[in-house]
């Protein structure tokens, strides 16, 4: 697949204070996003993700380092005829409807009227949001803007999607929601570069992540390559004996109401757990083998680091 | 185009702004009250009216151009509005220009607004319109537009507090500048006139654009005096809009 977005080693220093002091943010952040995948730009805050995004759209001016967008320089007007983004709590013209928001954007990509209503009409309805498209932007939750948001950075139907932390503020049914918006965005052949620090949704949705830390960029490439695949340990849920019964076999994390949950650390050991719970007539209620998940992973190479 | 898109946009901000219509009801208070002040005076009521209703104009129309022009960059920066804006093919200066142009229009309605009231009240009392108030009207729309120039290009790197405040100093200056140059005249030549010359150039000099003496008693207007203030106007406002575009294309936005 072709490289959709490119940045290489970009620097950016910024002097802030009343007597200023020279605070580098981003540190030679070199990676590419290729045509077609969901990429995952991860790092906890203040890491430096929202700044490399604003780089990416003209917003900040690098020190030095280049970045090209579909082989365009990223400043091109042609690069951002094809780009959609969404910020981070995005906040529009209160003043606007829903409606006219979107129909002020679709005038910028220079949109006939009738194409607008029809992209105006269908985007409303991906998002969910048909109900409130009369409504002043000033009266919608956080949650609304988010929609409206992503309805204005599909407005122009973009091959490149970027999105600054876009499941913030959304209740579970919400990012599920938005997961298989991106998934489907997907589908259609488009690519997405995602900022967040929620991984579960990452993890999901993400074919492959970058890590950034302090203004560097630690761990990057595909996700079944950086997350290791091997058990880290078992939970196993126990009802009918007591904690220091099975003390023996791992640590014992909870005991509550005649229930024990057990971490057992060594594979070897869950075949005799199992077989001791049962001859002395305990019940398993669950056993769950844990593999390495992309949270144990970034607060690994964040401790590390 | 994609000015005009702006621009529009920046108008229906603008002519939503509950501030512009409590301006425009001091404007038309303050003109109604010419009437009033007239009753006061001895002698021609109608240069009164005519004297305080272009004043009350010029005064009301600049403030509303202070108050919402100063606000209109710096709202979308700090709301981040404008960087969504950014993530779409549009230049930096075309997105100063489509707000300069948005509040030009506004303010193009609101003068509209006022001189309607004012116009209004001289008919009561002379019954025929007089071509050469328009004219005044006109000159106090090319001092609008330049003091717009001013708040956009103070918005675009200030708060609003400190840039309305940078505005009507710009303003006040322009109206009492030539008191510096009656000053000067007086002084004898040598190095301190000579750099209070330069200085008095590089002020601005917003009374070109004051007809009202000529319009209210009746003087004489050459030619060349319009065709000065026109000048004048068009190449002050392009300077600021210089500089405006020229600060923000620079800026970083965090």
């Amino acid at each position: 697949m072709s490289t959709l977005l490119k940045i290489d080693n970009i620097r950016k220093s910024f002097s802030l204070g009343l007597i200023p002091k020279k605070k580098e943010i981003l540190k030679g952040i070199s990676f590419e996003v290729a045509e077609g995948e969901i990429f995952g730009y991860l790092g906890p805050n203040g890491a430096g993700k929202t700044t490399t995004l604003k780089c990416i759209l003209g917003l900040i001016f690098p020190d030095a380092g280049n970045i090209e967008i579909f082989g365009l320089p990223h400043l091109s007007l042609r690069a951002k005829a094809r780009i959609g983004f969404l910020p981070e709590n995005p906040y529009f013209y209160d003043y606007l409807t829903g409606e006219e928001f979107l129909d002020f954007y679709g005038q910028l990509f220079s949109l006939a009227r009738a194409e607008r209503r029809q992209r105006i009409a269908s985007l409303l309805k991906l998002v969910g949001m048909e109900q409130a498209a009369g409504l002043q932007l000033r009266k919608y939750s956080r949650g609304m803007l988010q929609r409206i948001g992503l309805a204005q950075a599909l407005i122009n139907d973009p091959s490149f999607i970027i999105l600054d932390e876009p499941l913030g503020g959304l209740d579970p049914l919400g990012r599920k929601e938005l997961r298989d918006i991106i998934v489907r965005l997907k589908g259609e052949g488009k690519t997405v570069l995602l900022s967040s620090h929620i991984l579960q949704d990452i993890e999901m949705i993400c074919t492959r992540v970058a890590i950034i830390l302090n203004g560097k960029i630690i761990s990057q490439g595909a996700l079944r390559d950086l997350i290791s695949e091997k058990i880290l340990f078992t939970e196993i849920e126990v009802a009918g004996l007591a904690a220091a019964e099975l003390a023996g076999f791992g640590q014992c994390l909870a005991a509550a109401g005649g229930r024990t949950l057990l971490k057992v650390s060594r594979e070897d050991k869950v075949d005799g757990a199992l077989t001791y719970i049962l001859e002395h007539k305990g019940k398993v209620l669950s056993l769950i083998p844990r593999s390495q998940t992309l949270e144990d992973l970034f607060v690994g190479m964040v401790k590390h680091e | 185009m994609r000015i005009r898109v702006i621009a529009f946009n920046t108008f229906k901000e603008a002519i939503r702004d509950r501030i512009l219509y409590l301006l425009l009801f001091f404007a038309a208070t303050s003109i109604i009250l010419s009437r009033v002040l007239a009753l006061l005076t001895v002698g021609d009521r109608v240069k009164i009216i005519k004297d305080v209703g272009l004043a009350s104009i010029s005064l009301f129309g600049a403030l509303m151009a202070i108050l919402v022009g100063t606000g209109l960059v710096y709202k979308e920066i700090d709301k981040k509005t404008f960087f969504t804006l950014m993530a779409k093919p549009l230049y930096r200066h075309e997105f100063i220009l489509g707000k300069f142009f948005g509040l030009v229009l506004t303010l193009f309605i609101m003068l509209g607004a006022m001189s309607l009231i004012f116009l209004l009240l001289i008919f009561l009392h002379t019954f025929r319109v007089e071509p050469r108030i328009l004219l005044a009207i006109a000159f106090i729309f090319v001092e609008l537009v330049l003091v717009t120039a001013v708040a956009i290009l103070f918005s675009s790197f200030s708060t609003p507090i400190l840039s309305a405040l940078f505005a009507l100093s710009f303003y006040l200056i322009g109206h009492f500048s030539w008191s510096f140059e009656t000053l000067l005249k007086k002084m004898h030549s040598g190095l301190g006139r000579a750099a209070g010359q330069v200085f008095y150039t590089l002020l601005p000099d917003l009374e070109n654009f004051n007809f009202k003496t000529e319009v209210v008693y009746g003087l004489p207007i050459p030619p060349a005096m319009i065709g000065y203030a026109l000048l004048y106007g068009a190449l002050y406002t392009l300077f600021i809009l210089t500089l405006a575009v020229m600060v923000f294309r620079k800026r970083d936005f965090l």
